[in-house]
Parts: structure tokens; C-alpha cells; sequence
């Protein structure tokens, strides 16, 4: 006789121990059979036991989870929970910092990404990055979005041209600029110039895009726009973005992780890490872990 | 490997890309370690000619050099250039005494007293203008306002020094007394305290390091000076130990004379005294960086 | 009624004076320079009339003072410094804030500040009896030129530095998210940002460069009345000049020298002044936005 293993059964036992924060991402992963909502869509990055450290201090540990294509994945978390920190891992951005180290294994494609032979520089090619405030080069909004083409070779002026249009079309700011493609960049509203900042990002054709915190500059009504731009985005990007706003999160995220910060008794410091990884309606609907609960019930951060 | 959901895709290659880019790139970073090299290579060939030559010279009946007069008679070889050492020290110390509490002075009223009125506006403004004095334009001064009416003496020489020790010793300090916080001063004016009083003792002891880091560094430049002292020291060949009255000298005084000299003699002597005027200046220096850390890590 | 006077009123005040005293000093004394200064350098202009500036003989013997030549050799050597030491200065603050790891800055910027420390006439002995013996360039507008750039690199490259360490990191992280290498983003986000400022340090380079005295003297050579584009001439320079000749000056000859240093003088603070002026808007607008 069949007998069919209840989910419920499978999940039961261990809500009576104190479990690691990793357990419940790792498990989900694998034993996600008929319960889920989301297509299986090919992994981008793989993380395991990620772990970032700023000199001696550890800042973020044990960040296990996979990234798949054409979702958007949202961080969310309390403030230094090191969401902001792990999303940096993605582009090799921590090589700009003094004193920074990534350790653990970062997959992207199955490639380790923190080896000598991996050059940052094609890392960035194909992992954009949006900043919190926007910061657009002082010079033409062209210039500005014609800069990443032109520096990976692309040349003619008609080639570079059809770049711009495309990638201001991609963003929703074409018809706001097009009549002045040469003016200053630095004239533009805030909204408007982080969304130059994505065209920017999305004309070298990127195949992830990162965003730290994109709208937490931006008005209400601005942040409404560039929510929609994502997505728009997502069949032809895999973004995961970094919020410090839960409801967007849940407007916009396919999946979302919650981190958490834990204090290291040895350093006196707080060390960020991964409490729990899941669709997002599971997570803001039925979230495992009590302390996703707490944060998403809003008695804490 | 990895017990989780297979990586599709086709491999990644992310290695450096060999090409126009990467040539670029190796040639900037050529450009600039040569650009050190350039900054690098006079440093270490003056410093090797100085000690190379100046050793030889100074240290050849130790311690004639720095005891024995000048030859009056240039051709003659031997030592020393005693009194330009005495008359360096001599210069630049009193024109210490005189530009140092001075400049302290002026700082104090900038900071604490004037702040942003148009007085000190002014000062300041103005003391920007005489650190780009020439310090020839300084040396011309002082011959026409003191040395045509007193002659050439060690006092007209620090008089000199003074003028173009003030605004940098001024600016310096000004500096130091803004990272005294204001706390501390409302402490003391809490209590009772005059403003005069809370200065001399809370401010300028809290800022004490940074102000001699910074005079030390003026008086190094000082001792280097030679155009302000050629028109008010005069190149006496005896010792003289006295302020006033008679000419005087200094080493910047005697390399100047002795590089143009035709004679090795004295060219040796000038290389002998340029290593005793590097030895001072860079021992001088070195203090005043010490200091610097000081202030550096209080904060 | 009680009395808030207090005891140290006068101290108090007296204290207040003399600071007052101390710091109207720097006015006394550039006041005095210019009046003193302008009234000895009076006698040659009765003489020469503003001739003074245009002509190109300048023979003591017969009376005949012409600045021209001095004032284009101060010109020239300075501006042979300024092109020499402008492209290694930005080369090592460029280096010294984008490229050497942490550990090497502080002992690069020592070495550099080094430079600064040796005295002026050491750099002009060393010239004299090193540099133009043995590179065969003899006393020449070059000679000085090149001792002059090792004399003004120091404060081009420390002010650099100040200047391109106020550019943002987020518009320098922005331009290598989009894959540029290094000196591409440098190029898209550092020499923009900086660009006011630098301009603003190379004019202060400029500044000390025609002020120096000692160095250019002993090099420059002491040629008379060549205006002449050939660094490899010999030739001479207010500075130099009024050095070199001072020692066996009559009464007008001395009134000639010290309108020349009158002229320097106007110079070189005018230079200074744009330069300054120039340095403080770019700060203050990078640190403004």
C-alpha cells in the first residue's frame, strides 16, 4: 500500500528544537514538490555558508540559498542585519573595500566567483548594480547611458544611438528625455535620475541586476513608477533587490530572504545572517521562523 | 558537490579578457609607477650626493668641520663652517621666539575672539597673501627696513625669518584650535572662568601638539631660507655669537656662496654643510611628525 | 547691588588686545612691505619710466635697466616646472589615493612630503655641481626648470590628493558596476569630480615656482637679455637676478632690483590668489552636492 508522507509530518518534528537558521532554507529548497506556486526557473547563483568579514570582524554568516532566473528576490531585515552586505557579494563590489573578505563559495553558473582567475571587471558586465542614492556621472544623460556600451567596445554612432533608445525605452524615461538626449544628467529629478541609473545599468544587457535599496531616496509616486519599471524588467533580468520597506517587498518579490542580526559575544558586534528564504506569500503569509514572524509582524525592527 | 538543484547554462567564462582594455589598463599603472619613480629617483640622488660628499668632508678630523672657522680664503681646502652653524641656530631661533608666541597670539584672536567678522576676514585673507611672499621679496624688506639702519647681524637675519614664519604658524595653529571641541571650553566658562584664562589654560593645552607640529614645520622651512638671510646676515667668516652688532652667517648663506665658487674647496665645504643643513632639517622634521601622530591619535 | 565685575576684567581685556595686537601684525607688516618696497623702487621708474618693463638691455654700468628678459625667463623656467611636474604629480596622487593598497599610503605620502622638506639651496648645489655636470645640460632655462618641478611636485601632489579624495565612493562604485576597469572609472568619475580643484593645485605649483629664488640662481644660468623659446639656453630670472647681483648693486642698481621683486611680488600673489580662489570653490562645491 502507498502510503503518502504528509507534509505535515516531514515538518512537525523539528519545530520542538532550537534549530540553525540554515536548516529551514535548505530544506525548502529540496522538498518543494506539487505545494509550489512559482516556475521552476534554472538557478542563477548558488550560496553556500557565504560569510563576510570586514578585517577580523565578522559581519555576515552562514548565508546558504539559490537565486533563480527571471524572479525578483527581495533581502529585507532590521537595520545592519547585513542584507546590503551580502548583496555586494554578488558583484565582487567588496574588492573596493579595504580590509573586506568574502568567504564560502558564491556560484554563479556554477562558477566560483571569488577565485583569482575571475576578473571583477566581467563579473560587473553581467551583474549590474543600482545604488541607493541615485549617482549619475556629471555628464549627458547619452553620455551617461552611452559610458558601459562604449567601454566594452561598442562603437558608430548609429549602434550607440539605437543602445540609448532602447535602454531609455527599457526604463520608461525615453519620452520624458529624448528631446534632450545632451543635457546634463544632473538636471534631472530624482526619480528620474535613478531611473537614467537603471537605463544605465540594463544597456550593457546584464543578465542579473542588483539594487540596494532603489527607491529609499525617492518620493512615494516615484517609487510607485519604478516598482512597475521591475516588473516590466524581470523577463529579461534577474534582480534581486535589498529593502528596508517590507510592503514593497511584497509587491514586488517572487522570493524573499529575511535576515537577521545575532550578537557575537567575542567581538561585541552584531553579525548579520540568513533566518529564513521562501516565496514570498509564504513568508509574509505563513513564515517559519518565529523571529520572520516577529519582524514581519513588525515587534522588532 | 552539491546536493541543491542543477546550475543550467552553459559555463561562464569570467576570466580577464586579453585586449585593447587590459593594454590600456597596464599602461596607466606603468605611467604611474613611473610618475613615483620620477618623484623617487631626485629624492634619493640628492640625498646620496649630500651624504656622499658631506660625509667625506664633515668627517675628516672630526670635529673640525663643525668647530673650525670658515677659510677666509676660499682656495684653502679644509674645514669647517662652525659659524654657520652657530648662526643658523642663532636666526632661527630667535626668529622662533619671535614668530611662535606671535603667531599663537594671532591664532587665538582668529579663532576665539574674531571668528567671522571683517577684521579677521581680513587678517586671514591677508595672511594667505604673505605666505606667497617671495621669500627673496622678505629678504629685500628686511635689508631696506633694518639692516640699511643697524648692518648686517644674526637679529636682522631672525627678523626675517620671523615675517615669513608668522602667517604660516598663524595658519597652522588657527587649525589646531578648531578641533579643540567646544565643550571643553563651555566647561571652563562654566565654572567662572574669564575667556582669557579658559584659553591659556583649556584651549591651547588641549591644542599644544598640534601647534608645535605645526611650528616645528616652520621652523624647518626657516632654517632651509637663504635669500631672506643673504640681505641680513652677511657671510662673516668668525664665529659670532652675538644677536647684534656684527655680520653673522648661516650654512643656507655659505652653500649659496660656495656652490658658485669656482673652487672644490669650498665646494666641498658647501656639501659639508648642506649635510649638516639636510641632518637639521630633517631631524627638526621628524620631531614635528612625531607630534602630529600625537594629535592624530588623541583624536 | 551686586557686583559682576569680577576681578579680572583687565587681564581679561588686556589679553583680548594683544591677540588683536598679534594678529594686525600680518597687516602692519604687508602694508609696510608694499609702501617701503614701492618707495625704493621708485628712483629707477623716475628714471626709466615704464620702459622698465618693455626694454631688454639691462647694463648697470650705463643706466640701462630692462626687465623684459627676466620677467619672460621667470616666466619660462616656471612654466617648464609646471609641465614637467604637473603630469608625475597627478601620476603619484592618482597612485597614492586609487592604486597602493592601505599599508603603502601613509609611508608614500611621507616621501613625497620628504621631498619638501630639503632645503631649497641644497636642490640648487645639487644642480650646480651635479645635475649640470654630469647630464651635460649646463646652466640652462631647463636645469632650472627640471629643479624647480622637483621643488613644487610636492605641494601639486599633496593638494591633489585632498582634492580626488573628495570624490563620492557611490559615483566611483557606479562606474565599476557597470564593468569599467580602474583608470576607466577614474577617467568617468574621479577627473571630472576633481578637475576645478587641480587646475586650482597647479596654479599654486605655478606660484612657488616663480618664487623660488635660490634654486633657479644657481642654475639658470645669469645670461643676459635672451628672450629666447630654447630651454637649452642659458637665461635668468627675477629671482635669480636680483640674487646674483645684488652684492655689488649702486644706489639705482639696488632701486632696479627691488622694482623687479615689486614685480614678483605682484605676481606671484595674484597667481596665488586665483589659485586659491579656484581650489576653495571646487571644495566647496564637491562637498556642497
Amino acid at each position: 500500500m502507498p502510503m503518502p508522507m504528509p507534509m505535515e509530518d516531514v515538518m512537525e518534528p523539528p519545530r520542538t528544537e532550537p534549530r540553525p537558521s540554515r536548516t529551514p532554507a535548505k530544506r525548502i529548497e529540496i522538498e518543494q514538490p506539487a505545494a509550489v506556486t512559482l516556475p521552476e526557473t534554472p538557478v542563477v547563483f548558488d550560496l553556500h555558508e557565504l560569510e563576510v568579514y570586514y578585517g577580523a570582524f565578522r559581519a555576515v554568516r552562514d548565508v546558504t540559498m539559490q537565486i533563480h532566473k527571471n524572479e525578483i528576490t527581495a533581502f529585507i531585515g532590521p537595520s545592519g542585519c547585513g542584507k546590503t552586505t551580502v548583496l555586494r557579494a554578488f558583484n565582487r563590489m567588496h574588492d573596493v573595500t579595504p580590509g573586506a573578505r568574502v568567504a564560502g563559495k558564491l556560484l554563479y553558473h556554477g562558477t566560483h566567483l571569488y577565485v583569482p582567475e575571475v576578473s571583477a571587471t566581467e563579473v560587473r558586465r553581467r551583474i549590474g548594480m543600482v545604488f541607493q542614492k541615485p549617482n549619475p556621472f556629471p555628464k549627458s544623460i547619452y553620455d551617461n547611458i552611452a559610458f558601459g556600451p562604449r567601454v566594452n567596445g561598442a562603437k558608430g554612432r548609429a549602434d550607440i544611438d539605437a543602445i540609448v533608445e532602447k535602454s531609455l525605452r527599457a526604463a520608461a524615461l525615453w519620452d520624458e528625455v529624448k528631446d534632450r538626449l545632451r543635457s546634463s544628467a544632473l538636471g534631472l529629478s530624482g526619480g528620474q535620475q535613478q531611473r537614467l541609473c537603471i537605463a544605465r545599468t540594463i544597456a550593457v544587457e546584464p543578465e542579473v541586476v542588483l539594487m540596494d535599496e532603489p527607491c529609499s531616496a525617492l518620493d512615494p509616486i516615484a517609487t510607485a513608477r519604478i516598482e512597475e519599471l521591475m516588473r516590466e524588467l524581470k523577463s529579461r533580468f534577474t534582480i534581486i533587490i535589498v529593502t528596508h520597506n517590507m510592503q514593497q517587498a511584497g509587491r514586488v518579490s517572487d522570493r524573499t530572504a529575511f535576515f537577521t542580526t545575532e550578537l557575537d559575544a567575542k567581538a561585541d558586534r552584531r553579525t548579520g545572517t540568513l533566518v529564513e528564504y521562501d516565496e514570498t506569500t509564504k513568508i509574509f503569509s505563513n513564515p517559519f521562523d518565529e523571529r520572520t514572524e516577529n519582524y514581519i509582524s513588525g515587534r522588532f525592527g | 558537490m552539491t546536493a541543491v538543484a542543477d546550475t543550467v547554462g552553459p559555463h561562464i567564462d569570467l576570466t580577464a579578457k586579453r585586449g585593447w582594455r587590459s593594454i590600456k589598463s597596464a599602461i596607466m599603472t606603468g605611467l604611474m609607477v613611473a610618475s613615483l619613480a620620477a618623484v623617487v629617483i631626485p629624492l634619493v640622488a640628492v640625498i646620496w650626493s649630500v651624504a656622499a660628499r658631506g660625509l667625506a668632508v664633515a668627517f675628516q678630523s672630526f670635529p673640525d668641520f663643525f668647530a673650525k672657522e670658515i677659510p677666509v680664503v676660499a682656495r684653502r681646502p679644509g674645514p669647517g663652517m662652525g659659524p654657520a652653524i652657530v648662526g643658523t641656530l642663532l636666526s632661527t631661533g630667535a626668529a622662533t621666539l619671535i614668530a611662535v608666541p606671535l603667531g599663537v597670539l594671532g591664532a587665538v584672536y582668529l579663532h576665539e575672539y574674531g571668528k567671522d567678522n571683517r577684521f579677521a576676514r581680513l587678517v586671514r585673507f591677508m595672511g594667505t597673501v604673505m605666505t606667497g611672499v617671495p621669500s627673496i621679496v622678505m629678504g629685500l624688506f628686511v635689508y631696506v627696513v633694518w639692516t640699511l639702519q643697524f648692518g648686517y647681524s644674526a637679529f636682522g637675519g631672525a627678523l626675517a625669518l620671523a615675517c615669513l614664519m608668522l602667517p604660516v604658524v598663524i595658519g597652522a595653529s588657527e587649525q589646531m584650535l578648531k578641533l579643540v571641541p567646544i565643550h571643553l571650553r563651555e566647561a571652563a566658562y562654566a565654572l567662572g572662568t574669564t575667556k582669557s584664562r579658559t584659553i591659556l589654560t583649556v584651549v591651547l593645552p588641549a591644542a599644544l601638539p598640534g601647534i608645535v607640529s605645526g611650528a616645528l614645520l616652520a621652523v624647518a622651512r626657516a632654517a632651509g631660507e637663504t635669500a631672506p638671510l643673504l640681505f641680513a646676515v652677511g657671510a662673516a667668516t668668525e664665529y659670532n655669537l652675538s644677536l647684534f652688532g656684527e655680520a653673522n652667517t648661516a650654512l643656507s648663506v655659505q652653500i649659496f656662496a660656495n656652490a658658485n665658487s669656482s673652487f672644490v674647496a669650498a665646494q666641498e665645504r658647501a656639501w659639508g654643510a648642506a649635510l649638516t643643513l639636510v641632518l637639521l632639517t630633517f631631524l627638526v622634521t621628524l620631531v614635528a611628525r612625531i607630534f602630529t601622530a600625537r594629535v592624530a591619535s588623541q583624536r | 547691588m551686586l557686583d559682576l565685575r569680577g576681578h579680572h576684567a583687565h587681564a581679561d581685556r588686556a589679553f583680548r588686545f594683544a591677540a588683536i595686537g598679534a594678529a594686525g601684525l600680518v597687516l602692519l607688516i604687508l602694508g609696510m612691505i608694499a609702501v617701503t618696497m614701492t618707495n625704493r623702487a621708485l628712483p629707477v621708474f623716475r628714471h626709466m619710466g615704464l620702459e622698465f618693463f618693455t626694454a631688454i638691455r639691462w647694463s648697470p654700468p650705463d643706466s640701462l635697466f630692462g626687465a623684459l628678459p627676466f620677467i619672460w625667463g621667470t616666466l619660462f623656467t616656471a612654466a617648464i616646472a609646471v609641465v614637467l611636474a604637473v603630469p608625475i604629480s597627478l601620476g603619484v596622487a592618482l597612485f597614492i589615493t586609487q592604486v597602493a593598497p592601505p599599508w603603502l599610503k601613509r609611508p608614500l605620502v611621507y616621501l613625497v612630503d620628504l621631498l619638501a622638506v630639503v632645503p631649497s639651496v641644497v636642490f640648487g648645489l645639487w644642480g650646480v655641481l651635479v645635475l649640470s655636470n654630469y647630464f651635460s645640460l649646463g646652466r640652462s632655462f631647463l636645469t632650472a626648470g627640471v629643479i624647480l618641478a622637483i621643488m613644487i611636485i610636492p605641494i601639486i601632489t599633496s593638494l591633489s590628493r585632498e582634492v580626488i579624495e573628495t570624490t563620492p565612493t557611490t559615483d566611483k562604485e557606479g562606474a565599476l558596476a557597470l564593468g569599467a576597469t580602474r583608470w576607466e572609472m577614474i577617467g568617468a568619475a574621479v577627473l571630472p569630480h576633481s578637475a576645478g580643484g587641480l587646475v586650482g593645485a597647479v596654479m599654486l605649483g605655478l606660484g612657488r615656482a616663480m618664487g623660488e629664488t635660490i634654486a633657479a640662481a644657481l642654475v639658470i644660468g645669469s645670461a643676459l637679455g635672451q628672450i629666447t623659446l630654447n630651454p637649452f639656453a642659458p637665461g635668468n630670472s627675477m629671482p635669480a637676478v636680483i640674487a646674483n647681483e645684488w652684492g655689488e648693486a649702486d644706489t639705482l642698481h639696488k632701486s632696479a632690483l627691488i622694482a623687479l621683486a615689486v614685480a614678483l611680488f605682484v605676481i606671484t600673489i595674484v597667481v596665488n590668489l586665483i589659485a586659491t580662489a579656484i581650489v576653495q570653490r571646487s571644495m566647496k562645491k564637491s562637498r556642497g552636492t
